[in-house]
Order: C-alpha cells, then sequence, then structure tokens
C-alpha cells in the first residue's frame, strides 16, 4: 500500500501536465511508488491507476516496457556497471567480474542477505569517463578496482555512499 | 589548434547551476533582446545561423521551426530532448547538471520564437541528479520571475515541466519520446505526420536536443551572422560551436568544445593528447554506435563538418567520438554495439526485433573462434533487410553499425570463421 504521503505527491505531480492529460503522469508516479516500496507489485498498477484514472492494464503495460521500473524485488542497492562499448574499451567487464568475485553472485543476482544485487549495463552517460558504474542511479567514473573496492567496503559496511560529481559540484 | 569554449565556456566555475553565479557570469542576458523582436524575426535569425540540430539527424533548427503548423486552435509545445542513451554521448549530462540555468534560458527564448507557453524536458531516468539540477533551477527561475505569468515583467506565460524517462533507448526517438511522454508505452510512430504538425496531444510540437537549445540563446545575444562565423569550413553548412563526447583509447577522453571543422587528426592527437602509450590508432566512430565506424587512414582525412564525416562514409549523429586502438578487436567491438539493440529494440516491426537478437548470436559465436565461413553472407544479409524494412531508424542505426564493421574490417571477421 501506498502511504498518504505518497499518494499526495502522485496527484500533485498529476498537476505538471495540462488538464485532462493525466495519463502523462504514469511514469512519475511509478518512480514515486517505487522510491517509497522499492518494486513495483501488481497491488501498485491498481493503485495508481486508481489515482489516475487508468485501467491497471495500462499502468502494468507502461511499468514492464521501461527497465528502470522494478517488477520484483531487487536488492537494498543496486549496482549498475555499465559495459557498453565505450566502457568496454576502458575495462569495464573487468570491473564487473572484480565486483561479481567480491560478493560472490553473478550479473543479474542479488546477495544472498537481500542487500546488493549487480548488473550489467548499456550506456549510462559516462563514456567519457569510462570505465562507470551507477549504485542507486548515482554516478562513479573513472573507475579502477581499487574505486570499486572501496564502494564496496562502504556498502558492505551498511555505509552511505556518495556520488563524488555530487560532492565536488557543491 | 584548441577547444573554443562558447556553451560550455562557465562550465568549471564554481556554483554555475545556480542563479546568482549564472547570472554574475552573463547568464539571461539574451532576454534583452529576445523581446526587442517579434518571434517570426528569431525563426529567421536561427534559420540564418545555420544552427543544425545536436540530436542526431542533424535537422536545420530552424526550417523545422517555421513548419509548425498555424491555426490548428490547439497550443504549441516545446519538448526538449535529454533522453541522451546513444552509447558514447555523454555532454548533455554536463549541460543539465552544471549549466541547466542555459537550458532553461534555451527555452525560454524558444518559446518565445515559436510562441509556446509549456516546454517539456524529457530526461532520461539514469540522470537522477540532472533532474534534480534541472528542478531546482527552474524553482529558482519562477522566484526570480522569469518564468511563470510573466519573463522579466514582460507577459508572456511560461511553465517548464521535467519528465523523467525509466531506461529506453528508443525514447530518445522523437514520436517514441512523445508516445512516453504522453503516458504510453515509447513505441515509435508513423510519420508524418511530424511533430511540428501534430505532436505531444496531437498539438503542433517542436522536439529538440539540449545542445540544440542551449545554443540559441548565443544566437539571441550575438546574432546569425556571428553564429554562422565559427565555422573552420566556409563551405560547410552545419557551422557553429559543437559539444562533443570523445571516449575510448585517448589519453584525454572528455567532453570538448570545437569549432566546425575542426580536424579529427587535431581533435584526437592535440585536444585529447593521443593515443595511449604504444599504441596506434585503428578506428574511430565519429557519431555514436549508431553509425558506421571508420577506419585510421580515413577518419584522419575528416573533419568535424557534416559534410566531411558524410562524405567519408559515416554520419555526425550525436557528437560522440569513441577512439580505438590497434588493441581493439573490432568484431568483439561490433558484437557489444549489436548487444545494445538487441536489448533497445522495441519489439513493434520484425527486421530490428528478430535481426538483433540473430546478429548478436552470430557474432557471439564468431568472437568466441566458431564461426562458420558462411556466417558473414548471413550478417550482411541481415544488415541490408534491418536496414531496409526496420520501421524506425533504430533498427537501421543497428545495420549501418554492423556494415561499418564489415566493410573496413572484414579480414578480421574472416580470420575468425576459418575455424
Ligand atoms: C533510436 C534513436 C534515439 C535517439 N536518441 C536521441 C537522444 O537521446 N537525444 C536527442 O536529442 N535526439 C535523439 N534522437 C534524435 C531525435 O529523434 C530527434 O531527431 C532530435 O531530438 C531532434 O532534435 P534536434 O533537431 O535538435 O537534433 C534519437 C533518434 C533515434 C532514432
Ligand atoms: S526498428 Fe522497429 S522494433 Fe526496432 S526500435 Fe524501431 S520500431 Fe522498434
Ligand atoms: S558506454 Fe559506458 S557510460 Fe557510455
Amino acid at each position: 500500500m501506498l502511504s498518504d504521503a505518497a499518494r499526495a505527491e502522485i496527484l500533485a505531480h498529476r498537476e505538471r501536465y495540462p488538464e485532462g492529460r493525466q495519463k502523462s503522469a504514469v511514469m512519475g508516479a511509478l518512480h514515486i511508488a517505487q522510491a517509497e516500496l522499492g518494486w513495483l507489485s501488481p497491488e501498485v498498477f491498481r493503485e495508481v491507476g486508481e489515482l489516475l484514472s487508468l485501467a491497471p492494464v495500462h499502468v502494468a503495460a507502461v511499468a514492464t516496457f521501461y527497465t528502470m521500473y522494478e517488477k520484483e524485488p531487487a536488492g537494498q542497492h543496486v549496482i549498475d556497471v555499465c559495459c557498453n562499448i565505450s566502457c568496454m574499451l576502458r575495462g569495464a567487464y573487468e570491473i564487473l567480474e572484480h565486483i561479481e568475485q567480491r560478493l560472490g553472485i553473478k550479473r543479474g543476482e542479488t546477495t544472498a542477505d537481500g542487500q546488493i544485487t549487480i548488473r550489467e549495463q548499456e550506456c549510462i552517460g559516462s563514456c567519457s569517463t569510462a570505465p562507470a558504474l551507477q549504485v542507486n542511479y548515482r554516478f562513479h567514473e573513472n573507475l579502477t578496482i581499487e574505486k570499486v573496492d572501496a564502494i564496496l567496503d562502504q556498502l558492505l559496511a551498511g555505509q552511505p555512499v556518495a556520488s563524488p560529481e555530487e560532492v565536488t559540484h557543491g | 589548434m584548441a577547444e573554443r569554449r562558447i556553451l560550455l565556456e562557465h562550465l568549471d566555475v564554481p556554483n554555475a547551476h545556480t542563479l546568482d553565479v549564472w547570472r554574475a557570469h552573463g547568464g539571461y542576458a539574451s532576454l534583452d533582446s529576445l523581446f526587442a523582436k517579434e518571434p517570426a524575426a528569431w525563426v529567421d535569425e536561427v534559420k540564418a545561423s545555420g544552427l543544425c540540430g545536436r540530436g542526431g539527424a542533424g535537422f536545420p533548427t530552424g526550417m523545422k521551426w517555421s513548419f509548425l503548423a498555424k491555426g490548428t486552435g490547439k497550443p504549441t509545445y516545446l519538448v526538449v530532448n535529454c533522453d541522451e542513451s546513444e552509447p558514447g554521448t555523454c555532454h548533455d549530462r554536463q549541460l543539465v547538471s552544471r549549466l541547466p540555468h542555459l537550458l532553461v534560458e534555451g527555452i525560454i527564448c524558444t518559446c518565445w520564437a515559436i510562441d509556446a507557453h509549456h516546454a517539456f524536458i524529457y530526461i532520461r531516468g539514469e540522470y537522477a541528479y540532472g533532474a534534480e539540477r534541472l528542478e531546482a533551477a527552474i524553482a529558482e527561475a519562477n522566484a526570480a520571475g522569469l518564468l511563470g505569468q510573466t519573463i522579466n515583467g514582460r507577459e508572456f506565460p511560461l511553465r517548464i515541466t521535467v519528465h523523467r524517462g525509466a531506461g529506453a533507448y528508443i525514447c530518445g526517438e522523437e514520436t517514441a519520446l512523445l508516445s512516453s511522454l504522453e503516458g504510453d508505452k515509447g513505441q515509435p510512430r508513423q510519420k508524418p505526420p511530424f511533430p511540428a504538425v501534430a505532436g505531444l496531444y496531437a498539438a503542433p510540437t517542436i522536439v529538440n536536443n539540449v545542445q540544440t537549445i542551449c545554443s540559441i540563446p548565443y544566437i539571441v545575444k550575438h546574432g546569425a551572422a556571428w553564429f554562422a562565423g565559427i565555422n573552420l569550413e566556409p563551405e560547410s553548412k552545419s557551422p557553429g560551436p559543437r559539444i562533443v563526447s570523445v571516449s575510448g583509447h585517448v589519453q584525454r577522453p572528455g567532453v570538448y568544445e570545437i569549432e566546425n571543422g575542426t580536424p579529427f587528426r587535431e581533435l584526437i592527437y592535440d585536444i585529447c593528447g593521443g593515443m595511449l602509450p604504444g599504441r596506434d590508432l585503428k578506428a574511430v566512430i565519429p557519431g555514436g554506435s549508431s553509425m558506421p565506424m571508420l577506419p585510421k587512414d580515413v577518419i584522419l582525412n575528416t573533419t568535424t563538418s557534416f559534410e566531411s564525416i558524410r562524405a567519408a562514409g559515416s554520419q555526425p549523429g550525436s557528437g560522440a567520438i569513441i577512439v580505438m586502438d590497434d588493441s581493439t578487436s573490432i568484431p568483439h567491438a561490433i558484437w557489444r554495439i549489436a548487444k545494445f539493440y538487441a536489448h533497445e529494440s522495441c519489439g513493434k516491426c520484425t527486421p530490428c526485433r528478430e535481426g538483433n537478437p540473430w546478429t548478436v548470436k552470430i557474432l557471439g559465436r564468431i568472437i568466441a573462434g566458431q564461426g562458420d565461413p558462411r556466417d558473414l553472407a548471413i550478417l550482411d544479409d541481415i544488415a541490408e533487410t534491418m536496414e531496409k524494412n526496420s520501421f524506425c531508424p533504430l533498427g537501421i542505426a543497428a545495420a549501418w553499425a554492423l556494415q561499418g564493421g564489415l566493410k573496413h574490417f572484414r579480414h578480421e571477421f574472416e580470420a575468425l570463421c576459418q575455424g
């Protein structure tokens, strides 16, 4: 169930679009729901549909089209390692394999404690600062094995990992 | 030869993303000139500037604006394309996260010129930080009277909505983007009608790339002739400053701003510091993974003007320049690119939906050393089918990427197919 706060946020989000165009708010509503619940269940499709006067099947069709919407529970933290061409040229697969080894899981899997999911990702827009990854959709760039180890150490210790970009840009 | 920073002039200024700092560096000065001219005059000015869209197709911006349907009784919309998912491309992200007010300023100028009162920024979902920066800039602009009912005291209602995507490369294609923005699956639509006639909510709509819109305030401030003069090749019809993302095997990959016509040789060896130690240049993809790659001897005789890249047999595309050295296996690189298209095919039409996974499968066995000499003919055939019969440019792009590799480096594929 969505909280009252999330429902209010979705209704406010709807106002960003012209009168009568509330269908446009479906993607934002799904982002809001996922931020609160971690993933999108059929129950959420019904609730979002109700708030935006849309059929739950339509909400489900949208949710399943896009990769960022989780259709089943993912780990508490998601590490997306870009392995597309620019990152591959700069050693992305070595980075991904190193993470797999350290966590003892393969790409697409989640650690047994439900803490960390790792995925091979397509281009995330860090090609000139490759190799790169995102932790919960926050950037980490110009990666080295040492930098990756530091990120994993923090995650495994339950500490927050700040995106260097967001720290240095002030 | 060096960079020439115009749009990126203030990129490294601390807190350039805030209104105060942006204004202290001349931000929003374009508004002083903007309202002095009628909208139609600005459409002509942008036409005269020669600005071509930076999103991929390179269509002349002023001409696109002049195609807007008039007298439809519907509102006109501006949609800014910040889906930026073309592999190799990462400069729009720098613009929106570090210079968000430049985009807001460009949106104001553009909306005045095309008489739009509601603009949307479609930003890929992975740019969570960029979206936050944009929201903050829009809030600042609203509070400062730069958006809302009036702009700098001038009666002109304008609002900007940031719309976050959720992971789908196809949503960068303008009609798929509009479907996504309307709250449907992001699948391409038949053209015509073009968005300028029936776009968002079936109303006249201009879809432009982030960098295109960020160029507008400079044309407003300095004029068409100034913009057209930023051109090392006087005969080129794609003038202006151009932001490129250079990635791969150079010493200094990065986001750079260069003049139209800067030779690739200078971009790679001077601006980017040359190849990694002990390595030699092998091939370059000049416009994002969708465009055919060019071998060393061709690219080193090519410049960054649209005409030069096209004459060399590729396309300027998104301005993503992917450099590969002699350690690169081209079949392997093409396999990775094909894997991307297989993943991103929206599934609407058969050549692309079926062709891409087959390409990945065949290339997979080739790079594993289990290729069959007949495989190359099959790949040629798949590429041709995708190029000729795909519903939208994604399938065509997938074909071009594959064909570029097969054309210039066929011997590498053949060597792997000897068994
Ligand atoms: C598969 C595909 C992906 C695209 N992705 C983008 C993108 O991320 N950003 C963009 O500006 N244009 C993208 N385009 C081009 C748009 O369809 C459109 O031409 C562009 O946004 C128009 O803006 P411009 O005239 O300013 O270049 C893409 C096209 C295709 C076929
Ligand atoms: S070519 Fe066809 S399947 Fe591929 S993305 Fe375009 S419409 Fe979808
Ligand atoms: S290819 Fe990895 S971020 Fe673009």
